[in-house]
């Protein structure tokens, strides 16, 4: 099977998404003590570029079954924006608020993002023979 | 059912088909006729989060917890090895019959289970940093975060991306062979993770 190189872009956003959860992780076991939010702000941030990384990445390369990719990342975009937003309708539900709410949001549509990208970054690699 | 075929090494369970090809049934990526199932079910949860009892709480928390923990075992260490030593044609078609459920089961699962889950923890207050078993709570998320992690990164993308080889004209034999590894390999590390969420889960009930 002969591949073509492209940026890593699954492993960059398995990482990214476990920058999210260690951010979650963080602010749920302090629960409900105010923590300091700059250490979730910081992860927050790290994934969100390292989504910005992924995508300037991607539209860099030559050739790319850009058709097949947005075929599938639109359906899986909806589906992931449905539980992100089951998600955020737990935490608002549990009076979450201020910080704790604006990061807990963002990190979800990094989630909700960078999800569909992986999936349809998956099937868009292996173009039709 | 319409069949497509998909041009591999013949092996003698294939007399019946064309030369250098086999049979591939017709099939969905995402099963449409289960989609009502998910809006019923995610209804269900939006009801119990709304009106925070704690049975409904209960019900869906562990319903849902169940069904992730049983599949994932059961995929990791009973269907996934199955799945290797299966010729290619019985793959494909058990491939084509059991992943596009996955698509629906597998995502409804989990966030029935860790939105009621968390609902359920705030009610009786055992997400607090105060609960007694705190640290048990942690090393859940943990575990948790471990596994959707390798879910969302892995698992998923290469079942919808096996699925979409399988839909094409010309699947490569090579491409589905990689990707069903990398699914196994998945089910069955996140089967692992499931055994950690047993003795977590057991010992916070167990209090």
């Amino acid at each position: 099977m002969s591949e073509r190189r492209l940026p890593p872009v699954t492993q960059v956003g398995m990482l990214s998404l476990a920058l999210i959860v260690a951010a979650g992780i963080y602010l749920a076991s302090h629960l409900p003590q105010h923590v300091s939010l700059t250490p979730a702000i910081v992860l927050l941030a790290a994934s969100a570029l390292l989504l910005a990384g992924n995508l300037l990445a991607l539209a860099r390369v030559q050739g790319f079954a850009w058709g097949r990719f947005f075929a599938v990342a639109r359906w899986a975009l909806l589906a992931y924006l449905v539980i992100a937003g089951l998600i955020e309708y737990a935490f608002v539900r549990n009076d979450t608020s201020g910080g704790p709410l604006v990061v807990l949001s963002l990190s979800l549509l990094v989630f909700a993002v960078h999800v569909p990208v992986l999936i349809a970054f998956t099937v868009a690699r292996f173009p039709d023979e | 059912m319409a069949e497509a075929a998909i041009p591999v090494q013949a092996t003698p369970a294939q007399e019946q088909a064309p030369p250098g090809a086999i049979e591939r049934p017709d099939f969905e990526i995402v099963p449409r006729a289960g989609l009502p199932i998910v809006a019923v079910i995610l209804g269900l949860l939006i009801a119990g989060i709304a009106t925070n009892k704690p049975w409904p709480l209960q019900f869906l928390h562990i319903v849902g917890g169940a069904t992730w923990t049983v599949i994932d075992l059961f995929l990791g260490f009973v269907i996934g090895p199955i799945l290797g030593r299966l010729s290619v044609p019985a793959r494909i078609e058990l491939t084509t019959r059991l992943m596009p459920k996955m698509v629906l089961i597998m995502p409804t699962a989990v966030i029935v289970t860790l939105a009621a889950g968390w609902q359920l923890g705030v009610k009786l207050g055992t997400v607090q940093s105060s609960y007694v078993l705190h640290g048990w709570l942690v090393a859940s998320y943990i575990v948790v975060g471990v596994m959707a992690v390798i879910a969302l990164g892995l698992l998923e993308p290469a079942n919808i991306a096996v699925l979409t080889e399988l839909k094409k004209k010309r699947p490569n034999p090579e491409v589905i062979e990689r990707l069903m590894k990398r699914f196994v390999y998945s089910a069955g590390i996140t089967g692992l993770m499931q055994i950690a969420t047993f003795v977590i889960m057991t010992r916070i009930a167990a209090g």
